[in-house]
């Protein structure tokens, strides 16, 4: 099978810390990866750095077949990233914000309104300019956008967090629709086990590094067995 | 490229629209600037009118400082540079729309300045092809110089205080030709082959060339 | 730490340029016989156009070593670090020209400052290498630091002809005559001219002794960072084994101190 992200200790070093410190991974497609760990494990800086927005210190690192240590921006615009920024310019509305990554990204600029209808941007709220909106709203442009440019790699960072419950739904059926059609997601979520995306595989963050790899079914196993103690800990 | 370059400036022009920063802000801040030049100086119209080219470039130098800070701020608000990045945006395309969303800008500015200086100052306008093109390379050329800076100190959290220093001596031979061909056209002593019309063709040249190639490293790096 | 062979190079250089600059001051204030037209004032001349010299120079290493750095398959910190340790060496000697061309402007001009071509590049050249300084203080990545850098010093350079053309022109265009010849005595003397040559192969070498060891500072510092770095990544990759023996040593206590609750 061939690996979309294939990471060899990777080390990652930015502003003068190393939050990356010799990570381990590899992901193939159709896969859908929870990562988890604590605060502060290195969780958003492996996928900002899957995503090309980090440099690579030092180590190997190929996403969908690219180089990026040697050409971090070739593999950039086939990865798509919701996380905690948006990417989005406030003065613009939505609908402006999603043509124009559309048009930035030489997709198809069709799919604009069938995207920000699916998550529940229509009507007003389409021309509303994002300075006016709540988290969530912005969050759903920022969806809206992601469908529409369809992705060969999803990297989600807490993508439910401050989404209403039907939107998480919308997001997780149709990320589960990617996933078919062959698409990989690398999923970082307090929460994943509420929804409907069902991950296949649980990666544990720790340090900067990989320290738990597991199936699902076993990581459940884990889970249980590790939870109650974990869970006495912050108690104390 | 160009048809990035396209889209980042027709972006940057319609935020501007929506938010008018540069006409509410800039433009008077550029009046503001004649203005308080008048009261350090004589104020009798012969010695205005003798510095008003210097104070008009002047005056246009402070505010394309203002410019290119706020066209790099567009980017960092919700980490849209990034996002461009991530989109796979052509990086001279990025420094090219960049530099004309600022110089449509700047130019208007200008349009307007020159009936203040008019008004204000008393001057006479005339030697026009000559001051049409000054002003037209002059323009360019600070808008890419300042967009390349701008984006330098970007990183940094002193950016606000690092630009005036990087970009204004950058700059100088921008004010001091821009001056003298202004001088030029107004005194009709010379027209289309002045030689300080050269020197602001030669430094646009440069620094859309120095910005092109260097653009892409610094939004990386 | 640099080697062996580096500090003793240094120290070669550093005995050199004391002994040259030693002839040259014994040269140019007691061998050679004072200008016929600036009397013992023409002395400066065996300091100012080296210490002007040595200021172009020292730009001119930064901005080789800023193309090195700039370019991947040469591309090293140590360029980084040995452009920056030239800019500031440099940015002195800019200082220095700049006072020493003052020191003699006011008995020979009568004035500290004129608005002469060459002295004002030459301010326009201080304050750009003063923002390039400025930028590098800026607390960032070493590596984006290193190319933010490496471009503006690359950009300052590149500034330098065209600044120093639109002031020529300046000066020399728009006014009837220049008022003050900036040049100094145009004939000179065979002694004079040996001093002179002295004056700039001394001057050269107090810049690179200078070099020399503000590189040294800066590699060493560099280590520092490097160390720091090394450790700061092994500290992060016990972080969960440290984590676990928390949790766990936590669970402990709570054993021990839940019956006194209870």
């Amino acid at each position: 099978m061939q690996s979309l992200v294939s990471f060899k200790n990777v080390i990652v070093v930015s502003g003068n810390f190393p939050v990356l410190t010799g990570l381990d991974f590899e992901a193939g497609p159709g896969e859908i990866v929870l990562v988890t760990g604590r605060n502060g494990a290195g969780k958003t800086s492996f996928l900002r750095a899957v995503a090309g927005l980090l440099r690579i210190t030092r180590g190997s690192a190929r996403v969908l077949g690219v180089d990026i240590v040697a050409n971090p921006g070739d593999a950039r615009h086939r990865v798509g990233l919701l996380g905690h920024e948006s990417f989005l310019y406030e003065d613009l509305t939505a609908r402006e914000n999603v043509n124009f990554v559309l048009k930035a990204t030489r997709s198809d600029p069709s799919g604009a309104d069938s995207a920000m209808a699916s998550v529940g941007l229509a009507g007003r709220l389409a021309d509303l300019r994002v300075v006016k909106m709540s988290a969530g709203q912005r969050k759903k442009v920022a969806l809206a956008a992601l469908l529409a440019r369809n992705p060969e790699l999803w990297l989600l960072d807490e993508p439910h967090a401050s989404l209403d419950s039907w939107t998480r739904e919308v997001l997780d059926s149709t990320v589960n629709a990617k996933v078919a059609a062959g698409a990989t997601v690398l999923l970082v979520s307090h929460e994943a086990q509420h929804g409907s995306l069902v991950p296949t595989r649980v990666v544990e963050v720790g340090g900067g590094k990989i320290v738990g790899d597991s199936l699902l079914s076993e990581a459940i196993v884990a889970e249980e067995t590790v939870k109650p103690k974990q869970e006495s800990g912050h108690v104390a | 490229m160009w048809r990035d370059a396209r889209l980042i400036a027709a972006k940057d022009l319609k935020i501007e629209l929506r938010t008018k920063v540069t006409a509410n802000q800039i433009l008077p801040f550029a009046f503001v600037v004649l203005i308080v030049f008048a009261f350090a100086l004589d104020t009798s119209p012969g010695t205005l009118q003798k510095v008003a080219p210097g104070l008009f470039w002047l005056a246009v130098l402070f505010s394309s400082i203002l410019s290119v800070e706020r066209t790099v701020a567009i980017e960092l608000d919700d980490n849209a540079g990034d996002g461009l990045l991530v989109y796979g945006v052509d990086h001279g395309g990025i420094f090219l729309g960049k530099v004309v969303a600022v110089f449509v800008q700047l130019f208007l500015l200008e349009v307007l300045l020159l009936l203040g200086v008019v008004v204000l100052y008393g001057s006479k306008v005339g030697g026009w092809p000559l001051m049409l093109a000054s002003t037209f390379f002059a323009t360019l050329g600070l808008s890419a110089a300042g967009v390349t800076y701008s984006q330098l100190a970007s990183a940094s959290r002193a950016k606000q205080t690092l630009v005036p220093l990087l970009f204004v001596p950058v700059a100088s031979p921008v004010l001091l030709a821009g001056t003298k061909a202004w001088q030029d056209a107004l005194s009709g002593t010379s027209s289309i082959g002045d030689p300080w019309l050269r020197l602001l063709i030669v430094f646009a040249v440069v620094y859309l060339a120095l910005g092109a190639i260097f653009f892409g490293s610094i939004l990386e790096g | 730490m640099e080697s062996n062979g580096y500090r003793w190079t240094r120290k070669l250089v550093g005995s050199l340029s004391l002994i040259l600059v030693a002839a040259t001051v014994v040269l140019g204030l007691w061998i050679t016989p004072p200008d016929v037209v600036q009397g013992q004032l023409v002395r400066l001349i065996y300091v100012h156009p080296p210490v002007a010299w040595v200021a172009y120079l020292a730009y001119g290493v930064t901005s080789i070593a800023s193309v090195l750095y700039l370019w991947k398959r040469t591309r090293n910190i140590k360029w980084d670090l040995l452009a920056a340790s030239s800019a500031e060496v440099g940015v002195v000697f800019t200082g220095l020209t700049l006072v020493t061309g003052s020191i003699w402007g006011k008995p020979a001009w009568g004035v500290w400052w004129t608005w002469d071509a060459r002295l004002t590049t030459t301010a326009l050249l201080f304050v750009l290498y003063l923002g390039y300084l400025a930028l590098r203080s800026v607390p960032a990545d070493s590596h984006q630091r290193a190319v933010r850098s490496a471009i503006a010093g690359l950009i300052a350079f590149i500034d330098v002809p065209i600044v120093h053309q639109s002031v020529v022109w300046w000066r020399t265009l728009h006014q009837s005559a220049t008022v003050l010849n900036p040049s100094l005595s145009p004939k000179i003397h065979g002694e004079m001219a040996m001093t002179l040559l002295l004056g700039f192969i001394s001057f050269t070498f107090v810049y690179a002794w200078m070099l020399m060891h503000r590189y040294e500072i800066a590699s060493m510092q560099q280590q520092v960072l490097d160390a720091e770095l090394e450790q700061m990544i092994q500290e992060r990759q016990r972080e969960p084994e440290l984590e676990f023996q928390r949790v766990h040593v936590k669970d402990g206590n709570d054993q021990i101190n839940q019956p006194s609750k209870v």
